[in-house]
């Protein structure tokens, strides 16, 4: 009963979308977002290093960038648009990020606690504060040779 | 409407053949593969970015490193949010080329394309001072002049993993300049119109956006935390 050729189908089912409103919706949620980001960003700044509050404002930046990340794709790459099947293929093989993040940050952490516990040298040159001279003798070195190139 | 039919009716429509499943040109669904692909390879950079910094003792505070904008020297995050503007403003002008060339208004979409590809420049320009000027503070692949936080000597993936990263998402929004480009000069000779639909623009729209999508992550990562 339907013609299926070509383009025709596709089209007109394609077009369904919120047109400029939600484009300008979009917009300010996304300049929101990144405002928010950015002041808790300068917020960051005075925070104690490796302390509970720096490791919270962390946690919400990461939840308003998969926030903003979320915009961008069901809105302005329209795929909130399209049909389950297409968005299901697209998403379902992204779910592989989960255990890709857990377990790499996981194995960056556990080679960080065995070196600290087995090499001690290497653990005394990565948190000692880094003597004056020798940083003057780096800089010159990184002066020197693009000088020379 | 179309909605409540599909969903109404979605298994036997879509999978029992005589249409697409998806209900998308060919060309765009190869987008959207070809975009989940290039996620990972992102993913990938960044997850090792991820690793390395939770294997180190000691990073350097990105508040200290990119503090500097044209003319000025003491002001964190200001330049690098410039720069993400820039990119949302070019992905929303973007957007309206792509609904300007569903309503088949080639003006909409030629005058939107420019913008889209002046963000794209304004962009570009932007991370070429920023390299710049990190390369002439020393910092390079292999030399990172900046101190950890905690004091110590800096870790050296630092800036092999920024100038990497960045260097990939960069390399992204110039080709994506260039499609554009290349979009555009088709638009003005009429090649849509004559075929009917915009459906490239679409595509273009796609690859853009997930440039903007990317950069999002980028910036969280590098500037942020």
């Amino acid at each position: 009963m339907e013609q299926h050729t070509s383009y025709s189908d596709v089209l007109h089912e394609d077009t369904h979308g919120g047109g400029t409103k939600e484009v300008i919706k979009v917009t300010i949620i996304l300049s929101v977002l990144t405002i928010i980001e950015v002041v808790l960003g300068f917020w960051m700044i005075g925070m104690e290093e490796n302390g509970f509050g720096k490791h919270l404002t962390k946690g919400i930046i990461i939840i308003l960038m998969l926030a903003k990340a979320f915009y961008i794709v069901g809105y302005f790459m329209h795929l909130k648009h399209e049909l389950r099947n297409l968005i299901m293929t697209i998403v379902v093989p992204c779910g592989l990020f989960i255990w890709f993040i857990i377990a790499f940050l996981f194995d960056g952490n556990s080679f960080k606690t065995l070196r600290n516990t087995y090499n001690p040298v290497y653990k005394q040159r990565t948190t000692e504060k880094a003597p004056a001279t020798e940083e003057n003798k780096e800089e010159k070195k990184d002066e020197k040779k693009p000088a020379q190139e | 409407m179309a909605t409540t039919t599909a969903t109404a009716t979605a298994a036997p429509k879509y999978w029992s053949g005589g249409r697409s499943p998806f209900n998308v040109e060919y060309g765009k669904l190869m987008m959207w593969y070809f975009l989940m692909s290039d996620a990972f390879t992102f993913g990938a950079f960044l997850i090792a970015y991820g690793t390395t910094r939770f294997a180190a003792n000691g990073w350097p505070n990105p508040n200290e490193v990119f503090k500097s904008y044209p003319g000025g020297t003491n002001a964190p995050l200001v330049f690098v949010s410039i720069m993400t503007f820039i990119l949302i403003v070019s992905s929303v002008t973007m957007v309206l080329a792509v609904q300007a060339g569903h309503e088949m208004k080639k003006k909409g979409v030629v005058i939107n394309l420019i913008l889209t590809i002046i963000g794209g420049l304004a962009f570009l320009g932007c991370q070429a001072w920023e390299w710049t000027h990190l390369h002439a503070e020393g910092a390079w692949w292999g030399h990172n002049p900046f101190l950890n936080s905690n004091g110590s000597i800096g870790h050296q993936d630092f800036t092999n993993f920024f100038f990497t990263i960045t260097g990939f998402h960069g390399f992204h929004v110039f080709s994506g300049v260039v499609i554009n480009i290349i979009m555009l000069i088709m638009t003005l000779m009429g090649v849509f119109e004559k075929r009917g639909h915009y459906l490239m623009i679409e595509k273009a729209g796609l690859y853009w956006h997930f440039v903007d999508l990317v950069w999002v992550f980028v910036f969280t990562c590098f500037y942020l935390i």
